[in-house]
């Protein structure tokens, strides 16, 4: 496997606008393909905005539609991971991640835990994922999550053990918290990043948006976090950014050497253990 | 109590911020608020100014025969401070042509009604520049309920409220809002020597410390006890939050469709921007 560069887009989407988004998307894309870079990642629901409460249905994507046709066809150039809303044959609407790279969908990801508490109303909304798998990709071994994924541990977990080196979280984070030297939920996602990045020897691209959804803003901080848990690059705080990564395959394999948690982590050990739990749990 | 001593660059970063965005992107680039000489829309047009640049900022002072004439004095001291446009349209003739069909009317009637001139003066506003109205009421008054439904709480978009007074100050600190207004007691002034503090019968630090543990931490009673509040205390702030509520959503509709505004038909408000 080879050293590679991914961008991460810190956009600004509009809320309920496709058209608008892909447009943005796009701009992004070209940018960024000019610039000779493998990957771009774009945030949770990049084609659509966030707070879409009603509107899902409404701006809701087929995964044949001719939006995801033309991302898939920029794909041939660089590869793309991006948000939108899937809709499927039988009308269910899906908080989704795409992978696309080539012209294919090389990956679908449905976000498995839909956030509903504080200022969240997902499942109200929304479907549920119900997978959490890795995939092979021309740069290694990836896995996708959606913002409140990876506040489960099991996520990150369960990607790591399928074999992901690559965390790739796209996030639509809202920013709380204004008493410490930096935002609160900035400084909670770092020490998330981090701690994920480090007890899974695995790298984390994590790419937020920014802008304001009926005052509620988004806070950025677009990060990569190298698999030491050392975050390498960081994009602006409530800014839009383009955040460049390189991705140094030598220093995966090193760290992989130098902490060989995650060979020694016993999958025996686990299952039976959970196995257990969930038995008990249904007496 | 750290959640009360806030961080204020980042405030500020994300306020100017909201203002920013909030405004231009529903097509405008202006904003219009009242300017009453104290702190709260002091701190708001400062806000303003420098997300949206001075000259796009309208501040209008609306005083009364009544009101304290060095309202006016601060209120134009801090457009001078940040450089906004300002004017001066007195309420008195709309207000006594009204109560001179109700001359019985008490404090609160009078109050009122000018707080809802004032109101359709920066509404009128609104129109005449195209330009949007600021709010300006804090975190605690909107708690509290002390402020006049459809008049003072009446806006486009509030930066500030969010912030309970103890950050007010703290932000117009940092933003450099004039020392008097950020020294001055508190006042509706809505008549001679009225203060905030003294009608609500207790101080905003008293209260915003209660209030961030009640509201923010979700303390329960006991827990506010055992923290070393008085019970009446409690129990008066939490009746007026509770009393004031009505104030704070939107007008009750009768359902009787399948799809009731705000019920089951829900937009953001920021829908298609």
């Amino acid at each position: 496997m080879s050293d590679f560069t991914a961008v991460l887009a810190q956009i600004k989407p509009k809320l309920g606008c496709v058209a608008d988004n892909l447009a943005l998307i796009e701009g992004r894309i070209q940018r960024a393909i000019t610039d000779k870079a493998d990957l771009i990642v774009f945030p949770e629901l990049a084609l659509t905005g966030y707070f879409l409460k009603d509107l899902v249905p409404e701006v809701a994507l087929r995964t044949d539609s001719p939006e995801i046709a033309r991302l898939r066809e920029l794909s041939r150039s660089i590869s793309i991971a991006v948000g939108f809303v899937e809709v499927t044959d039988d009308y269910r609407f899906f908080n989704t991640a795409l992978y696309l790279e080539d012209g294919v969908i090389l990956h679908l990801h449905r976000k498995v835990y839909l956030p509903t508490y504080g200022l969240f109303d997902e499942q109200r909304y929304l479907a549920r994922g119900e997978r959490f798998r890795a995939f092979h990709t021309k740069f290694g071994r990836m896995g996708l999550l959606i913002c409140e994924d990876m506040w489960h541990l099991s996520a990150s977990y369960i990607l790591a053990m399928d074999g992901a080196t690559t965390l790739i979280c796209l996030s639509s984070s809202p920013g709380r918290g204004v008493e410490g030297d930096t935002l609160g939920s900035a400084e909670a996602w770092q020490r998330l990043t981090s701690t994920t990045a480090m007890f899974l020897n695995s790298r984390v691209l994590y790419c937020n948006r920014v802008g304001f959804e009926d005052g509620i803003n988004f806070w950025g901080g677009s990060e990569y976090v190298a698999p030491s848990g050392e975050s390498l690059a960081r994009g602006r705080l409530l800014e839009e950014d383009s955040v460049t990564a390189k991705l140094d395959e030598g220093a995966l394999r090193r760290e992989r050497i130098f902490s060989p948690m995650l060979r020694d982590e016993n999958l025996f050990v686990t299952m039976q253990e959970l196995r257990r739990i969930e038995r008990e749990r249904r007496l | 109590m750290a959640g009360l001593t806030a961080n204020t660059e980042l405030l500020r970063q994300i306020l100017v911020g909201f203002v920013r965005d909030e405004v231009r992107k529903v097509g405008i680039r202006k904003a219009v608020l009242g300017l009453s000489g104290g702190i709260d829309s002091a701190l708001v047009v400062f806000i303003a100014a420098e997300a949206l640049g001075p000259e796009n900022v309208h501040a209008v002072c609306m005083p009364y025969r009544s009101s304290n004439p060095e309202s006016e004095a601060h209120a134009g001291l801090v457009a001078q401070a940040c450089g906004v446009n300002f004017s001066v349209v007195p309420i008195t003739p709309m207000v006594d042509a009204y109560f001179e069909m109700f001359p019985d009317a008490d404090n609160m009637r009078r109050g009122n009604k000018m707080a809802r001139e004032r109101m359709t003066i920066l509404f009128d506003h609104s129109a005449r520049l195209s330009a949007l109205v600021l709010g300006t009421s804090n975190k605690t008054e909107l708690l509290l309920g002390y402020g006049t439904l459809y008049g003072d709480m009446a806006s486009a978009l509030n930066p500030v409220g969010d912030l309970y007074k103890t950050h007010i100050w703290q932000l117009s600190e940092a933003m450099g809002v004039p020392r008097e207004v950020i020294n001055k007691q508190p006042s509706a002034d809505l008549w001679a020597g009225q203060t905030d503090e003294e009608e609500l019968g207790f101080s905003y630090r008293q209260v915003d410390e209660l209030l961030y543990r009640m509201v923010d931490q979700r303390l329960t009673r006991e827990e506010l006890i055992a923290a070393g509040f008085a019970a009446e205390f409690i129990d008066t702030v939490h009746a007026k939050i509770q009393n004031s509520h009505f104030k704070r959503r939107l007008p009750v509709i009768a359902k009787v469709s399948n799809r009731t505004i705000d019920r089951d038909f829900r937009y953001a408000r920021d829908w298609g921007k």
